[in-house]
């Protein structure tokens, strides 16, 4: 008894370990998406509070708490409160199995992937429910907007990962950054190059983002699904689609670019100079250049037509993923180097 | 094992009511709600079980995909349509000899030597997925590959009835290729003039 207690409490501490820090860069990814988009914009973005507008995410975050909460009154009052924690959750979920250096990961489990793949369909159904308990068209348009994509989407982005299961054989995501080893060329971005390229569209369009961001849409659906959320409901969607935008960076920094393991490595003289740094923090550098082109896409591309998308998904991503699983299965089976040999 | 027990009947407890709010709930949309709950709750029964492969699977292909696309349905048609009929009563005497039937039938194989002891605990570093795997793509090959073709084959069969596809006159649709095969002098004639003269 005491002995089931005494794990609960440090399983709950390592939980606070890593969801206080996810927060705060939550928190300061939102300060530096504006700051960036300004600069891509000629502007300086927020430069008010604090030093260089620092304590911008904390102005946000008072703002937000201190506003009202305004339920509207044709709406189904209770699904209306708990879709944006639907929304939340399951992008805080999927950190449980994410390894952050060599066995520093809360659950390490053997289905990993799986898990993953599973937890990551659950976030539709906040969305969905923020529609249709609005009781307002647009937010309805919105929420089915986004069902339909990431429905789509999600085949494609099964497909990629069946690809990083078979190069890997593994679906523990210990396993699978561990056979990457070797330096650069070893990381499984080269051979699965498309689907690794695949993913990254799937994953901006799960996040809905831009430019698939049909699902808020503000020039043609106002704001779509959380049109009607005001406060802290709309603060808590917020935070589920940058929660999401870390995480899927961090899963293709893992998956395709060696997750921790260090780019120097196995080079002569530079990679033991290197040797020192923590694996986090190749991590960490991997994931921003995603959050970085996430961000800079943002600033850059016109958002899809609706029709376009689904085209998108159904007849270009998804025979390209089956004819590369095709390629990738002769390659595992002819042991090809220096990947699967 | 307090704790265990503890989730486990968390879990069940939460299985049977959500497991009857699908059929009490008067709002489809609940109870297709409460449906996905059941579906959650019972993932996390057959996780307890060891059956991780089936439990994430369930998760990922029913709450994911098929409960998604059953959502959709049930949020766009008609909801007060058949609010008010009641069919609960008129339906209870079959309903109660199904529940008899299919309730004889679980204590009868339950009750039999196949359930003696037969859940082993494995050890840790065991691989369900694996075993799974292993036995599906050697043993179990055949009729594995021939589920695949019958699936396969509903989709043929779903898309060929598909309105789009028998190609109607009355619907319109977008031709992509001509879409993609524009350039800039279509669409755009940049006008090089000068700025207006000074009286």
């Amino acid at each position: 008894m005491m002995n089931e207690l005494i794990t609960l409490i440090i399983i709950l501490l390592k939980i606070v370990l890593i969801a206080i820090p996810l927060i705060l860069f939550i928190a300061y990814l939102t300060y530096f998406e504006r700051k960036i988009i300004g600069y891509m914009q000629s502007r300086i973005g927020p430069n008010r509070v604090g030093i260089y507008g620092l304590a911008q995410p904390f102005a946000d975050i008072l703002k937000l708490i201190s506003k009202e909460i305004i339920i509207p009154s044709t709406s189904n009052r209770y699904l209306f409160i708990i879709a944006p924690l639907l929304a939340l959750a399951p992008s805080l979920v999927a950190w449980s199995v994410i390894p952050f250096s060599q066995g520093k990961v809360l659950a390490n489990i053997n289905a990993g992937l799986l898990f993953i793949f599973a937890i990551s369909s659950l976030s539709v159904y906040g969305i969905l429910i923020a529609g249709w308990a609005s009781n307002s068209k647009y937010a309805l348009l919105g929420a089915m907007r986004s069902a339909a994509q990431t429905i789509s989407y999600e085949i494609a982005m099964g497909f990629a990962f069946v690809g990083v299961l078979m190069a890997s054989g593994s679906m523990n995501l210990q396993d699978i950054v561990l056979k990457q080893q070797g330096g650069v060329f070893h990381w499984f971005f080269l051979p699965l190059f498309p689907l690794f390229f695949v993913y990254w569209i799937c994953a901006v369009a799960e996040t809905n983002r831009a430019p698939f961001d049909v699902a808020e849409g503000e020039s043609e659906i106002v704001a779509g699904f959380h049109v009607e959320y005001s406060g802290m409901g709309f603060a808590l969607f917020f935070l589920a689609e940058y929660a999401n935008m870390i995480l899927v960076s961090t899963i293709i920094a893992l998956f395709f670019l060696g997750g921790w393991l260090s780019p120097f490595e196995n080079i002569p003289y530079i990679g033991v100079l290197f040797s020192w740094v923590p694996g986090f923090f190749w991590l960490f550098a991997k994931t921003s250049i995603f959050l970085f082109l996430l961000i800079w896409m943002r600033a850059t591309f016109p958002r899809y037509r609706y029709d376009q998308i689904m085209r998108l998904g159904w007849k270009i991503l998804i025979p390209i993923t089956i004819v590369w699983i095709i390629v990738l299965g002769l390659a595992v089976q002819l042991k090809l180097p220096p990947w699967f040999s | 094992m307090l704790i265990e027990s503890f989730i486990f009947y968390v879990f069940a407890a939460g299985l049977i009511l959500s497991a009857t709010g699908v059929i009490f709930l008067k709002n489809p949309v609940h109870g297709a709600l409460s449906l996905v709950l059941a579906f959650v709750a019972s993932s996390c029964l057959w996780l307890m079980l060891e059956a991780e492969f089936l439990a994430l699977i369930l998760i990922l292909v029913y709450v994911g995909a098929v409960m998604t696309l059953f959502l959709f349905v049930v949020m766009t048609i008609d909801l007060d349509r058949d609010a008010h009929q009641p069919t609960f009563v008129r339906y209870f005497p079959f309903a109660v000899i199904l529940m008899a039937v299919f309730a004889g039938i679980l204590i009868f194989i339950f009750s039999s030597h196949l359930f003696e002891n037969h859940f082993v605990k494995h050890p840790e570093d065991f691989s369900n997925i694996q075993s799974l795997g292993e036995i599906l793509y050697t043993q179990y090959a055949y009729p594995f590959e021939l589920a695949a073709v019958l699936l396969l084959i509903a989709i043929v069969a779903a898309i060929s009835l598909n309105p789009r596809t028998l190609k109607s006159k009355a619907h319109k649709t977008q031709i992509i290729e001509n879409q993609i095969d524009i350039h800039r002098k279509d669409r755009i004639r940049l006008v090089k003039m000068s700025s207006e003269k000074k009286p």
